[in-house]
């Protein structure tokens, strides 16, 4: 995990659910990375995975992810590009497959209220804040389980190196 | 000051006192997936192991695409089955079981005291047996195969009393989607749910399952009911391991205490496109419909198609109208087979088909076209959930839908159960 990311910010509602991330149709087919993401956020925003850009950053109301347990819902967003998900609030299985697949989640419901669709804004891991046009919001940190994931870049290489495999 | 369920399970599993908030690493007792052990077989190859850790806890159960409708699917379910062969995983249940959630409950894993996580949101359904359970990653039931453990937090704890009593015609499902239209689809993110009152401990298993299973759609991580007579009863010839009886203290620390009193409560209808966009039946009268589906891990059980042939006796499923049926496990459709709940339902006009999850996820067996509208015993309700994102989905009990299928629209169960 960089201790700096800036990108420019896709926005939406309360409740994005993992079917409209996602769609079930999907969840069988075994599509490669890029058929996943042309597919990302398709039954909410069309336009998304035609103009998203490596580095954007997804902020969205409260309870992001909430639904069905499908890793796709985070990987299909993962493999567009997008290098965060700031969320007021995040549905539990969602948020750590996010952080599994080391993609930070960030709650912060001042932010999110603060930040406009398609502004560039910065996160700041390090000190925990998020930086945009009309302020700075502090994040709280990561608790250690997550760090620890996070900086090892999601769960697959954590349980690697767990399993002592490099 | 006393322990919560979840204090008490947490603290036997990693063998110190453990808080609410606290997050611990620990073994799972059993760890559920689907079709989806196909994908997640994949994850386990990137870590380099040759066998999983502990086989025996491993439980595979196809379920989503059965029987397979393509060939991506038969191929998944290929990988599947060579894969538990090599590694040596006894509890695999092939596409002639049914529902991964009906199943493992009814072959004895679902037991009071277990922690059971699962490839699948609506793992929460084992609370019904005072299991703890929660829905997890694929990723993180890969990591399970390989190392046999996995951090989790200790989630506080929202009590529910559900007191009263329940009028007729009013179901279990009826009582969840109230809860949920109260509480809203994040009532109870991060959190366990306890299910108790008068109305809970009343319920059969089979009630219990549906407000654990729907525990999901509340936000929340395990949603649970502390393990009874009927518990014991229903868990003694099958259970699968030891197991230890654990329940609240009475002066347990909850989060928050919520009393729900349901003597008044009429049916209750989830509208499009979120669960908790919930009224009461009243409001939705009249909406027509083009297919109606009985059925899922929420409501496939005997009680709930009983009910629907007891509503379809000698009636039909009204002309340019769709009845689907999907027992929740082989199990169970042998049972209504054989009480002649099915030559009822097809009489009246309802196409029985396999158990499974069919459509109710969208992948195949009866999914919508754009402007349909059905009316659903399943658990969601999203946009596209079902096959088109134009589509409306609204959810409601067995009942409601058995009325529902012979009028053509959304009806009131009430008059045919009189």
């Amino acid at each position: 995990m960089p201790g700096t990311i800036k990108g420019r910010v896709w926005k939406y509602g309360d409740g994005v659910n993992t079917d409209v991330i996602y769609p079930g149709k999907y969840t069988y087919k075994n599509l490669t990375n890029e058929e996943m993401a042309s597919h990302a956020l398709e039954d909410l925003d069309p336009d998304f995975a035609k103009n998203v850009k490596k580095g954007d950053i997804i902020v969205a109301g409260k309870n992001f992810g909430m639904g069905s347990s499908r890793e796709q819902a985070v990987t299909s967003l993962k493999y567009t590009g997008i290098s965060a998900i700031i969320a007021k609030s995040f549905s539990r299985i969602y948020f750590r497959n996010a952080i599994n697949q080391g993609i930070p989640a960030i709650e912060s419901s001042d932010a999110v209220d603060a930040i406009e669709n398609g502004e560039t804004i910065e996160i700041d891991f390090k000190n925990g804040v998020i930086i945009t046009a009309k302020g700075n919001f502090k994040f709280p940190p990561f608790p250690d389980k997550m760090l620890e994931i996070l900086e090892a870049g999601g769960l697959v290489n954590y349980t690697r190196q767990k399993l002592g495999k490099k | 000051m006393g322990e919560t369920f979840v204090q008490k399970v947490f603290s036997k599993k990693v063998g110190k006192k453990v808080v609410h908030g606290e997050i611990v690493v620990l073994e799972p007792d059993y760890v559920m997936s689907h079709d989806n052990a196909a994908p997640i077989s994949k994850i386990f190859d990137k870590f380099g192991v040759e066998k999983v850790k502990y086989p025996e806890r491993i439980v595979i159960i196809l379920d989503h695409t059965v029987p397979a409708p393509t060939e991506v699917e038969a191929s998944n379910h290929k990988l599947i089955r060579e894969f538990v062969k090599k590694q040596g995983i006894t509890n695999f249940y092939d596409i002639n079981n049914g529902i991964c959630h009906q199943v493992l409950s009814e072959k004895g894993y679902a037991l009071p005291s277990k922690i059971i996580l699962g490839s699948d949101s609506h793992t929460t359904t084992y609370g019904a047996f005072g299991a703890f359970s929660a829905g997890i990653g694929r990723t993180e039931v890969a990591s399970i195969w390989a190392t046999g453990e996995l951090w989790m937090k200790v989630p506080e704890v929202h009590k529910f009393i559900i007191k009263g009593k329940l009028p007729e015609g009013v179901f279990a499902k009826d009582v969840a989607l109230h809860i949920i239209g109260k509480i809203g689809a994040d009532g109870a993110t991060y959190k366990a749910v306890e299910f108790t009152g008068e109305v809970a401990e009343n319920f059969t298993i089979a009630s219990r399952m549906v407000l654990s299973n729907m525990a999901a759609e509340m936000g929340a991580k395990a949603g649970y009911f502390l393990p009874d007579e009927k518990t014991l009863e229903y868990v003694k010839d099958i259970a699968k391991s030891d197991y230890e009886v654990l329940t609240s203290d009475p002066d347990a620390e909850y989060e928050k205490i919520v009393e729900f009193d349901v003597s008044d409560l009429t049916p209750q209808i989830a509208k499009p496109h979120t669960v908790d966009n919930v009224s009461p039946i009243n409001e939705v009268l009249g909406t027509k419909i083009h297919q109606g589906l009985i059925g899922t891990c929420t409501n496939g059980r005997l009680e709930d198609l009983e009910i629907a042939a007891k509503i379809l006796k000698g009636r039909k499923v009204k002309s340019g109208v769709r009845c689907l049926v999907f027992a929740a496990s082989m199990q169970e459709f042998i049972k209504a087979l054989k009480k002649g709940i099915f030559e009822t339902l097809a009489e009246s006009g309802c196409i029985i088909m396999n158990p499974g999850c069919g459509p109710c996820l969208g992948a195949h067996e009866g999914v919508l076209a754009p402007g349909e509208v059905a009316i659903s015993t399943a658990n969601r309700n999203f946009k596209g959930r079902m096959g088109s994102r134009e589509a409306f989905i609204y959810l409601a009990s067995p009942a409601t839908v058995a009325a529902s299928v012979i009028e053509g629209e959304i009806t009131d169960p009430g008059k045919y159960l009189l």
